[in-house]
């Protein structure tokens, strides 16, 4: 097995080196060959399961992508880096990657960036894609146990609003007139922010089938101005469809408006 | 040495370190001809991204920054906001806070001794090969690593990426039954801790003296970690608001990190900065343990840092333990903010070092602009000193291999976070 690093914050990463005492017994049921932040180091060698994190953000990591692609039999995304394309990816939204660039260095030149920063589906084909902002421990070890007994794991796709019923909280959204993104986002956190009493902000990326354009109605009559629906669906996944249309159809409205 | 040999060692991606980065020396006659530590990460441009975002969204962004400190981000960013509106501080809001940091500073320095750091001191190549030899030291260390986390998570529900954290303070105040499960176990590991300590101090660590400039926090009464002045092992001591007076950054071709410096030189952050400025913070049972180790500080031995990350997890246990003890939850758990336009400033001791920030906000309270320094850019001029200091004294005679090592080992020893290094920043001053 391998974890390969792209753009990211390295926080997908941790979900295994936060395993403990697991880490030590994952060690003796996989050979982990490449992993830089725990120290082996061998990119190159042909692996199983290839974990990656990070978005596609400069040409050197659009030829490494093919790379890892060509040497893993199983390739797996983790996190929204790699598999919406991150936070980082709003600077895809109006092309403002130079723009960026040359706000923040003095000598944009010496910065080598891709003008969009991308999921890896976008580049090579991917086996599974485990999404959040970050992942945690039983999305990883769920695939790796099940690609150890030879079946395609599966994710599980519904909405963070299920979960949230399920477990039998009091809805965020309809009780205390937040914008929670609950029912458009994809499950997998176990309905974190809600059990704290607060409005989901969509980190998991969206669900199977979300009526975003009725959730961003509903927003705009909880009171919400177009441009703040805008800023909730462009956030953690703007790349990701359906928030990028909605997001930005809602952001041209409030441009609309100001002129 | 035979005349003229020529070494050129280069490390393309180096192992053990948070986000990528390379290194590349070239050695021509026993001399260091070239020596780059190479921060390659591509950026991310947080800065921008961060326009146009309100408080809540600023708290939930800048902790992707970087998986490793998340919490530290979002406390410099609240304490900006806080700033910014004048917003009232509040006793429950600002020891919660501190006990959620010393979470973060638990597992961060727990993974860093055990996980990136000790590998080298005991000759492997990666703590998992080290776990047959060491097998206890490695499990107190990731036990010590999962309380940390389990702290974290009792204010933010997650330690990556904590969702807890609400503009004035949190969104729920922790359960007290999960709080009085909790506090037994943070009580047990401080004789953990403690072995711990000694155990760094044990190690065989390369003794080099070598003379720099530490930079941390200084608060009148608490060993750094939440706030305080800015303070120097020159005699520096600034207000938060001040730092862009002081300290300027510059960019390099071979780095997408900014590097920065006070008046003109390299300086530290980080743990052994910090201890070195404020031992006298330390709680008594805290600095009795350290005394045990016979360990001078302040020290000038940069490889300290391992023994100086240990003192500081039981430090941090001491006081989540004593913030903790008597807990009660409060009827409110932020205080109400009132957005106005205006800047403000944060800065709190990461795990790595003083992370600052600033930002303006427009009258709806959204960023219009922001600014971050994170530590790993504050120190990479440092670690390129040292990288030329270290070498020299360990000998430049001796082969690629053992001088590759050596390389390595001295840049793990800051703990460097690439990820966090590489998504900033304005320039003031520019040179190469
Ligand atoms: S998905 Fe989120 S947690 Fe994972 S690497 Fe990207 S920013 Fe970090
Ligand atoms: S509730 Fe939403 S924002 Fe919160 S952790 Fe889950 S998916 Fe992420």
């Amino acid at each position: 097995m391998a974890v390969h690093k792209f753009s990211s914050c390295d926080g997908c990463q941790l979900a295994l080196l936060n395993l403990g005492e697991s880490l030590l017994a994952l060690q003796e049921a996989v050979e982990i060959v490449h992993f830089l932040e725990a120290g082996p180091s061998d990119p190159e060698a042909p692996v199983d399961i290839a974990f990656v994190e990070g978005s596609i953000s400069t040409a050197e990591e659009a030829e490494r992508i093919a790379r890892v692609r060509e040497h893993s039999r199983y390739l797996v995304t983790i996190g929204a880096c790699a598999t919406s394309g991150g936070l980082q990816a709003l600077r895809n939204l109006d092309r403002s990657e130079r723009a960026w660039r040359e706000a923040i260095y003095a000598r944009p030149e010496f910065i080598d960036s891709l003008d969009q920063a991308t999921p890896v589906r976008e580049h090579v084909a991917v086996d599974l894609e485990l999404w959040g902002c970050p992942i945690n421990g039983r999305q990883i070890l769920g695939a790796i146990a099940s690609l150890l007994h030879g079946v395609p794991p599966i994710e599980d796709a519904d909405k963070v609003c299920l979960e949230c019923k399920r477990q039998g909280r009091v809805c965020t959204l309809v009780t205390r007139g937040v914008p929670c993104m609950g029912p458009v986002t994809h499950t997998g956190c176990g309905a974190l922010c809600p059990a704290f009493g607060r409005d989901c902000y969509g980190c998991y990326g969206p669900a199977e089938n979300p009526n975003g354009d009725a959730l961003a109605r509903r927003f705009e009559g909880l009171g919400l101005l177009p441009e703040a629906i805008a800023r909730h669906f462009l956030f953690i996944h703007s790349h990701a469809e359906p928030f990028r249309t909605v997001g930005t159809a809602w952001r041209a409205q409030r441009e609309k408006d100001d002129a | 040495m035979p005349e003229g040999r020529r070494v050129e060692i280069s490390v393309p991606a180096l192992a053990r370190v948070e986000g990528e980065g390379a290194l590349a020396l070239r050695i021509q006659n026993d001399r260091i001809e070239h020596l780059a530590l190479s921060i390659f990460e591509p950026p991310r441009y947080f800065e921008k991204l961060l326009e146009g975002r309100d408080p809540q969204q600023l708290i939930d962004a800048v902790a992707r920054i970087c998986g490793i400190c998340p919490a530290a981000y979002q406390m410099s960013a609240s304490q900006a906001i806080e700033d910014a509106f004048g917003a009232e501080q509040d006793g429950w809001v600002r020891a919660m806070r501190r006990a959620f940091y010393c979470g973060e500073w638990i597992q961060s320095h727990a993974l860093h001794i055990h996980l990136l750091a000790a590998p080298d001191f005991l000759g492997y190549e990666s703590a998992l090969a080290m776990a047959a030899e060491y097998p206890d030291a490695l499990r107190r260390g990731l036990q010590l690593q999962g309380l940390g986390n389990e702290l974290m998570r009792l204010f933010g529900a997650r330690s990556v990426h904590p969702i807890g954290v609400a503009p004035g303070g949190f969104h729920r105040a922790p359960d007290p039954q999960a709080v009085s499960a909790l506090l037994p176990r943070l009580e047990a590991a401080l004789a953990e801790a403690e072995a711990l300590l000694a155990w760094t101090a044990a190690l065989p660590l390369p003794q080099q003296a070598q003379d720099f400039v530490s930079v941390a926090l200084r608060h009148p009464e608490e060993y750094p970690l939440y706030s305080g002045r800015i303070v120097s092992s020159e005699g520096l001591d600034i207000a938060v608001s001040e730092y862009e007076m002081h300290f300027e950054e510059y960019q390099r071709p071979h780095s997408t990190a900014l590097f920065s410096r006070l008046q003109g030189r390299d300086y530290l952050v980080g743990p052994l900065a910090r201890l070195n400025l404020n031992q006298d913070r330390l709680p008594s049972p805290v600095a009795e343990a350290l005394a045990r180790t016979g360990i001078a500080f302040p020290s000038r031995n940069m490889f300290h840092s391992i023994v100086a990350r240990a003192v500081e997890i039981l430090l941090a246990l001491h006081e989540a333990v004593r913030l903790l003890r008597d807990y009660h939850p409060p009827k409110v758990t932020a205080v109400s903010l009132t957005p106005r336009a205006g800047v403000g400033y944060g800065a709190t001791e990461a795990p790595r070092g003083l992370l600052w920030h600033r930002y303006r906000f427009d009258e709806a309270g959204r960023v219009q602009e922001a600014r971050i320094v994170p530590p790993t850019s504050q120190n990479q001029a440092r670690i390129e000193r040292d990288l030329r200091e270290s070498l020299e004294s360990f000998g430049l005679a001796h082969d690629d291999e053992a001088l590759r090592l050596r390389a390595e080992m001295v840049i793990r020893n800051y703990d460097p976070c690439i990820s966090c290094a590489t998504h900033f920043l304005r320039l003031r001053t520019e040179r190469r």
